[in-house]
């Protein structure tokens, strides 16, 4: 377990170290920072000296090392755009998207994992067939036009919601959040689901294939041959046998929800880093793009860690096969 | 003579589909005793294993049963419901299928399966159960069986997991035991100690068996008696030496023909020409006559029905229709 735990930090470190250094190109490449800093009327000395200051004239992979060990420290510079430190402003979005995700994710399993359970077992229900034709809308129907369809009939038309916006914040120590106040709980509700509808249609179809597949396996035959009750069959011995499967994809979905949410901060005016993000490409604003980068890459690989040890946990088989290697 | 464990009565099962009912088991009727092991033979798509489905209630839909009668103690148990039904299988008929491989669950521990099935049909406490669960694995012959109670599946060979199986099946005393192809899917030399493990086990405790196989080396090993399928319907059915020292039916002749004997050299093993007809294909008549060497007019138009050709011995052949115009009655 250790061994196997130990094995996966180093691929994810790895990992890390390969985003960095696109991060690292996107900035040096993008254009001259000196030639951004400097006025017209500075002189050729000052550029040279301005460029020693900055290491700009260091061999390239000090100037990576340097870049990584400012990373490390969780320094990305400052933004062209905000003339604020990145991190200062990451720290200040980040709340708003993780909140955004969570709710979204939450929606989406609470939801999902039943429905998908109940159209396994249920296959030819009438209700299981709504549930499928429902959840063939939400794959389909792309993310803005969801987001879209919901302001227009529960902001405009039926005025119970807000369009846009977080609510009213409340801070509890350095994190801002929206969960604590009646307006923020609100402002949450359509941004959630908009997020969070085609994953749960997502989860649903994953879990309606995967209980079919183990329905149909020998353990569960064997398991109704010696006569356990339906619930036993399905909830103790099919679920968690479906469930392996469904929780690496959840969990690389979180990762894509939190990268995703761009879209629906746009549509609500979200004020997450997503929305940040946007800004930032339309002003050029490299430090918070490369910022944005390594974060992402970084909550896709320690989700992907984390997926891997739970994996471990609920199936015992790979515990040998980390043991094996 | 006392009132046999299992009674199959003219047991017919089939598949609703577009094209009318195929019928894949046909009329199939047979006892077995308390203590008695049946053995049931006959190649792929015979009809063996959906017989065995159908007694335990498990027909993978669109299968079900369109007649007949099904007596486990004298209590019909075709008709019983679903909910019923779940509670004759495991406690009054244990199963053990061809897999030891796919038939335990890979996520939990093999002590959590056996304590699982002993609490659904016994008011034991979870620790009486455990207890019981390290008996019977002790009894199956599961070396160490307190520690490895808490190993999972894939931590045991397939012999050991066919132990495991086994204890699973009879964890609440059933009367009947439905082994189907249990020895199909292990190493040859694991086959003989669990299929004398299973003699044992069902002398020691009077329970019935029937075994469903295509290997008729299990049959001579395991079984009292055999009955031998074709396409849905017993075509003989008899003591083991009697059927297979005289086979009476030209298939079965043909099947034990099929055997290479270990004594002799034979340079060509008999062969039956053509294959199993397919269910939507079933001939009129016998539905052996096609392959049959010794086919008549009579087999071509009316069905043989089984007919008593030595004690406790029936084939369902015209050959054995004592006056060769009208058919007997059905023996005893």
């Amino acid at each position: 377990m250790l061994a196997f735990a130990i094995r996966r930090l180093i691929e994810a470190l790895l990992v890390m170290l390969a985003v960095a250094l696109l991060a690292f190109v996107l900035f040096r490449y993008v254009g001259d920072p000196v030639s951004q800093m400097a006025g017209q009327d500075t002189s050729l000395e000052d550029r040279i000296r301005l460029r020693q200051e900055l290491g700009l004239d260091d061999p390239v992979f000090v100037q990576f090392a340097r870049f990584i060990a400012n990373a490390v420290r969780l320094d990305f510079g400052i933004s062209y755009q905000m003339k604020q430190p990145v991190l200062a402003l990451l720290a200040e979005r980040f709340p708003a998207t993780i909140e955004l995700a969570l709710a979204a994710a939450l929606l989406a399993v609470a939801l999902g994992i039943p429905m998908g359970v109940y159209t396994g077992i249920n296959r030819d229900s009438w209700l299981s067939k709504v549930f499928l034709t429902l959840s063939l809308i939400g794959v389909s129907l792309p993310t803005f036009l969801i987001g879209i369809i919901l302001i227009y009939v529960f902001s405009v038309w039926l005025h119970l919601l807000p369009s846009f916006g977080r609510g009213e914040v409340v801070s509890v120590g350095a994190w801002h959040t929206g969960l604590l106040t009646a307006s923020g709980l609100k402002a949450l509700i359509l941004p959630a689901i908009t997020l969070g509808l085609f994953q749960m249609t997502l989860v649903t179809r994953l879990v309606r294939a995967e209980m079919l597949e183990v329905l149909r396996t020998d353990y569960i035959k064997f398991a109704r041959a010696r006569g356990l009750s339906n619930r036993a069959v399905h909830f103790g011995h099919a679920l968690k046998n479906t469930l392996v499967p469904v929780i690496t994809v959840i969990g690389l979905q979180l990762g894509a929800i939190i990268a995703f949410a761009i879209i629906t901060e746009t549509v609500f005016q979200w004020p997450g880093m997503g929305l940040m993000f946007i800004q930032a490409v339309q002003f050029a604003d490299i430090p918070v793009m490369s910022a944005y980068l390594l974060l992402v890459a970084f909550l896709f690989v320690a989700i992907n860690l984390i997926v891997d040890l739970v994996y471990v946990r609920i199936d015992p088989r790979i515990r040998i096969l980390g043991r094996g290697q | 003579m006392p009132e046999p464990v299992l009674s199959v009565r003219h047991l017919k099962v089939g598949f609703p589909t577009r094209r009318g009912t195929l019928t894949a088991v046909d009329g199939v009727s047979f006892d077995i005793a308390a203590g008695e092991v049946l053995g049931v033979v006959g190649e792929s798509g015979a009809g063996k294993s959906l017989t065995g489905a159908a007694i335990i209630g498990l027909i993978e839909p669109p299968g079900r049963i369109l007649g007949g009668e099904i007596y486990l103690g004298g209590q019909r148990i075709d008709t019983l419901t679903a909910e019923a039904m779940r509670k004759v299988r495991g406690r009054r008929i244990g199963t053990v299928f061809q897999d030891p491989l796919t038939s335990l669950n890979p996520l939990y521990p093999i002590g959590d399966q056996i304590v699982e099935t002993i609490r659904t049909h016994t008011p034991l406490s979870r620790a009486a159960a455990r207890k019981r669960a390290v008996a019977l694995l002790r009894e199956t012959g599961v070396q160490g069986a307190e520690e490895r109670l808490d190993g999972y599946p894939h931590e045991f060979s397939g012999g050991m997991r066919q132990r495991v199986v086994l204890a699973l099946a009879l964890c609440a005393e059933p009367e009947l035991l439905i082994a189907d192809e249990p020895t199909t899917a292990l190493d040859v030399s694991i086959q003989a100690q669990i299929i004398a493990l299973l003699k044992r086990l069902a002398k020691e405790r009077g329970t019935a068996v029937l075994i469903i196989t295509h290997d008729m080396g299990v049959i001579a090993e395991m079984a009292d008696r055999v009955s031998v399928m074709y396409s849905g319907r017993i075509v003989e059915i008899g003591p083991v030496r009697e059927v297979v020292l005289s086979p009476r039916h030209p298939y079965t002749r043909g099947l034990m023909g099929s055997i290479p004997p270990l004594a002799a050299r034979v340079p060509r093993l008999t062969q039956i020409p053509g294959a199993m007809p397919r269910l939507d294909a079933i001939p009129a008549g016998c539905a052996f006559h096609p392959r049959c060497p010794q086919a008549f007019d009579r087999c071509r138009v009316e069905r043989p029905e089984r007919l008593a050709v030595a004690p406790s011995c029936e084939a369902a052949c015209w050959l054995y229709a004592v006056p060769r115009v009208a058919p007997a009655e059905v023996g005893a």
